[in-house]
């Protein structure tokens, strides 16, 4: 009911004495609140544009990304170069189309570490007794409190060079930054797969499973993780979202991939000593993260009312 | 109250503790051995590697070299920079109450933001007012700090020409044109913080308090005869600030790293421009300590932020 | 027990007041609908009642009958979307509260008329000192400062029975158990001296030993400071026990109207007839041997009903008459009115049910609220 705010819970009681709807299947009733959320799928289309743009765009644009040509530096959007260009007259169409599919990479990628983690450790958590689950949250508080760019900084210090040496430039750096994200941000799921399993622990489902003789694994893996992939893929988009402005971060204060690695994050700290004679170099970057951002949180948002409808958010 | 903030202090210790033996997990894990750096750099004066050599000393078991450490952190004695050649402690303190201004003013100005905009937009649910805000709570913090603090350079100081983007420590004016100086030079670092913290907590704002206005005892204070202003911020508000404060507190860790990023782009001489050019320049004993401090901070202000709920909150302290 | 109200007939008709006094309140026909997804639900559709001074009005049904809506609504405290006043009056002491503006109907809230609500768990709030919220009243209505105020709801706690109110004034909620928060709750209602006090359900959240105090307590509060109660209850012994007259609701409608002795010796209303045979008894229980009766089928929805008496679906005597027509309030007896077709015919002498339940205006509700 819009603008609903039922003055106490009787009344609340007594204007709900109306007939209920007949209750549809969990997947099409969820699909019918998304689609109500606008927002949402505005979002779910730019997301997609996004996406199939640095995806398809590098085999359909096929100027190089290296291509230095001094004639066309710092030239504004033109045909030939539709993003213009930079100091070095790169074309930064075809270099944002390449650095996207890497920011977006470690997006998700950061997200998967970050679920995995969170669910098990969640999980583990759920379903233990006193002492094991104490511990678990003590070391997820501990986590929560750690200061994560500074740390991420320091990481990343430390190790970059190490893992250049042993799995390459780039993919040393793309390991790095993924496992670190991912690892800064497995908490919430954490404390999320942990409240639903405590919550889920105490239904009769549950407990007629385990009357059938189900062993604890099969208790989670049949029944506790599906009923509370809600939240977790709720907080798991967020977690996208998340990583690809942590990726974006790094690469702006120049300690994230080597330079000649385009993430649009790069893009930005070279792009940023020319704003007065450039400025097209750091919007278009700029605009497109947080676009890719934007989408993605209000993707997040419709499923939150799709899959968890309880609060007002 | 008092035995409260005893409990919650004590609890931050442990605390400190994990959190430092995490850095020195990270450091001592590290490959090319930092603590072995210090020592046998070249640039480090003679008569410092060698209190080094002995500060860590370098073939103690780990744990000894833990607590060696711990030890030296919490008493102050942090080293000596390589790149600047002074005490980092000094260094550190320097620029610590910077960092310190502009994360506090901008926290301040984003309450001072989002409070009377997410109770507003919860007192008219659904309706355009409500509807604005949150598109524009989407936007604010869908914008990295680091393309709003370009925008802002671009609009008011390349464009407009209004204010510096360039943070001096050392204003040469005195009385009210210090004041306006400092001010022209920090407003834009302060508000892009500002405008992102105020992005998130207006709909946390928002929500808290839709939760609380439907509860019994705001119906309670209506039949009371209070009119609506009353209702809203004497009864509801106040329920619904006690969760916001510990948002507050558990996103301090991300608005740290948002004040480095500022620092950055603005060349505020606070600790997150040093950690950066710390880096820069390999000075560890400086991104050392510089990241302990920031720990420290977190802890602190979760410890404040555990004291005010409990403030807040007379059923916690009651326990 | 008997009632003061020596008058006239009730009903929807204008009132020509007969002897007797003035009433403080007079709802006249009033109509609440709360708009929902499904349709307007018609809480409250045509209710008509009155209070006199010191007297206490008990109003008793079961849940989703209407009861605490027509007093929210007295009060103003319905949310006004999704809620509607579509019509009516409720005269107090001369005023229509129903064309008050915001600051007016404020300013007689816990003044003039005063309410006690059914949770006492939730209904204080839990931030404040019990003395600051009730002081609060105090200060707001009386203009008193401070410590007049906090002296105040020191007075008032001794009233209410709570012992040590000089230091429990400091406590919070949490610190009370349910019957004393209760307690405080009335406490604070009583602090300006209100003419009317609704209480609605006060006791339903409480044990039944705390219930007894709690109504005594009410009771005797009630003569002391010559206050009128509007007693909501869905309990037939609460009435018995404390109400003066008693009005019977049914799915949003008043179905009957009479003192208490005359109601529970001579019902009228089939729907009373039922709640009074259903309430159990253990003198007639251990001779008889009987199952506890109950009113067979549920209470219906208020979706859109159609005219027609709404307890026709579960009335033992239903002729096709009842569901053809609302049928109105008829006079029984002095005070003592039914709004059924058979309202002067004794039970012995109604013709058994005739009609089937499609006929029913109303639909059960699915699930009851």
């Amino acid at each position: 009911m819009a603008g609903s705010i039922p003055a106490s819970a009787t009344v609340d009681a007594l204007a709900g004495g109306a007939p209920s709807r007949p209750q549809a299947r969990w997947g099409t009733e969820a699909w019918r609140r998304f689609r109500r959320h606008k927002l949402a799928l505005f979002g779910t289309i730019i997301l997609g544009l996004i996406i199939f743009g640095v995806l398809v765009g590098p085999w359909l644009w096929k100027v190089p990304i290296n291509d230095i040509d001094f004639n066309a530096r710092l030239a504004g959007p033109s045909l030939a170069h539709p993003f213009g260009t930079d100091d070095l007259g790169q074309d930064l169409f075809a270099r944002m189309l390449y650095g996207g599919r890497i920011s977006i990479a470690v997006g998700l990628a950061a997200m998967v570490i970050a679920i995995l983690f969170g669910v098990v450790i969640g999980a583990v958590a759920g379903i233990s007794s006193g002492k094991v689950d104490a511990a678990l949250m003590w070391l997820t508080d501990l986590f929560l409190s750690l200061p994560q760019l500074p740390l991420l900084l320091l990481i990343i210090y430390l190790f970059r060079d190490s893992l250049k040496n042993i799995v390459g430039p780039e993919m040393g750096v793309f390991i790095l930054i993924v496992i670190v994200i991912g690892g800064f941000r497995w908490m919430p799921v954490a404390r999320l797969v942990r409240a639903q399993f405590l919550s889920l622990r105490e239904k009769e489902f549950v407990e007629a499973a385990r009357a059938l003789g189900a062993s604890p694994f099969r208790l989670v893996a049949r029944h506790l993780v599906p009923n509370s992939l809600g939240p977790v893929i709720v907080a798991g988009t967020i977690d996208v979202a998340a990583a690809i402005i942590a990726e974006s971060t790094l690469s702006f204060l120049g300690l994230g991939f080597p330079p000649d690695i385009p993430t649009w994050g790069r893009i930005l700290f070279d792009a940023k000593d020319y704003l007065d004679v450039a400025p097209h170099w750091a919007l278009f970057p700029g605009t497109l993260i947080f676009l890719t951002v934007l989408s993605i949180n209000y993707l997040g948002d419709g499923l939150r009312d799709a899959l968890d409808p309880r609060k007002v958010m | 109250m008092t035995k409260y903030v005893i409990r919650r202090l004590l609890i931050a210790i442990p605390s400190l503790l994990g959190i430092s033996l995490i850095l020195f997990t990270v450091l001592a894990l590290a490959p090319g051995d930092p603590f072995e750096e210090l020592a046998t750099n070249p640039n480090v004066p003679m008569e410092v590697r060698e209190n080094l050599r002995k500060q860590f000393g370098l073939d103690d078991p780990v744990m000894v070299r833990y607590v060696r450490w711990f030890k030296s952190m919490v008493k102050g004695d942090w080293g000596f920079s390589f790149a600047s050649r002074v005490d980092v402690d000094k260094l550190i303190l320097q620029r610590v109450p910077v960092t310190l201004f502009v994360i506090g003013s901008s926290q301040i100005i984003a309450l001072l933001i989002a409070i009377p905009i997410g109770v507003f937009a919860a007192t008219r649910p659904y309706s355009i007012f409500d509807q604005v805000a949150n598109t524009f709570a989407f936007i604010g913090f869908s914008l990295p700090t680091f393309f709003t603090g370009l925008l802002f350079i671009l609009l008011f100081s390349i464009k407009l020409d209004w204010l510096p983007f360039v943070y001096r420590a050392d204003i040469s004016e005195t009385g009210f044109a210090w004041w306006w100086t400092h001010f022209k030079q920090s407003i834009m670092p302060i508000m892009v913080l500002a405008l992102f913290q105020a992005a998130s907590w207006t709909r946390y704002v928002r929500s808290a308090v839709l939760d609380v206005v439907r509860l019994d005892y705001v119906t309670t204070a209506r039949a009371k005869g209070l009119n609506e202003r009353s209702v809203i911020v004497k009864h509801a508000l106040r329920n619904a600030l006690i969760p916001v404060v510990t948002l507050v507190a558990l996103q301090m860790p991300a608005i740290f790293g948002g004040a480095i990023v500022t620092e950055q782009i603005f060349r505020v001489p606070g600790i997150g421009s040093l950690l950066i050019s710390a880096i820069l320049a390999n000075d560890t004993p400086v991104i050392m300590a510089v990241t302990f401090v920031f720990a420290c901070l977190v802890i602190l202000f979760n410890l404040l932020a555990d004291v005010l709920y409990g403030w807040l909150d007379p059923r916690i302290s009651y326990r | 027990m008997a009632g003061n109200t020596g008058d006239r007939k009730t009903g929807d008709k204008p009132q020509a007041h007969g002897p007797g006094p003035v009433p403080l309140l007079h709802i006249r026909d009033l109509k609440t609908h709360f708009n929902t997804d499904d349709g307007m639900v018609h809480a409250v559709d045509g209710v008509s009642m009155h209070v006199h001074e010191g007297e206490t009005l008990g109003i008793v049904g079961e849940s989703g009958c209407g009861k605490s809506v027509t007093a929210f609504t007295v009060m103003r405290l319905v949310p006004i979307p999704p809620a509607r006043i579509v019509g009516g009056e409720i005269m107090w002491r001369g005023r229509d509260l129903l064309k008050l503006s915001n600051a007016e109907m404020r300013a007689i809230r816990a003044r003039e008329i005063a309410m006690v609500f059914q949770e006492p768990m939730t209904s204080l709030n839990p931030v404040y000192t019990i003395g600051e919220q009730i002081a609060e009243v105090v200060r707001l209505h009386e203009k008193a400062g401070r410590k007049e105020a906090m002296d105040r709801a020191v007075e008032m706690l001794k009233l209410v029975r709570i012992p040590h109110p000089e230091q429990r004034v400091k406590d919070y909620p949490h610190q009370f158990s349910g019957g004393m928060r209760q307690r405080v709750m009335i406490a604070m209602a009583l602090s300006c001296n209100p003419k009317l006090i609704i209480c609605d359900e006060p006791t339903t959240a409480l044990d039944v030993t705390i219930q007894a105090q709690i109504l005594d307590l009410l009771t005797d509060l009630k003569e002391r400071m010559g206050m009128a109660v509007m007693l909501i209850t869905h309990a037939m012994g609460v009435i018995a026990e404390t109400a003066q007259r008693v009005v019977v609701m049914y799915a949003g409608k008043v179905v009957e109207e009479a003192p208490v002795g005359e109601l529970f010796a001579n019902p009228r209303h089939p729907y009373t007839q039922g709640l009074i045979r259903s309430i159990p008894r253990i003198d007639t229980a251990a001779i008889e041997k009987k199952r506890l009766e109950a009113i067979k089928g549920v209470v219906p929805s208020l979706l859109n009903p159609k005219p027609g008496c709404r307890f026709a679906a579960r009335c033992p005597h239903a002729q096709p008459e009842c569901v053809a027509a609302t049928p109105p309030l008829r006079p029984v007896s002095l005070g003592h009115s039914a709004a059924c077709i058979f309202a002067e015919l004794p039970a012995s002498k109604r013709p058994p049910r005739s009609i089937d339940a499609s006929m029913s205006p109303v639909a059960p509700a699915a699930a009851v609220a």
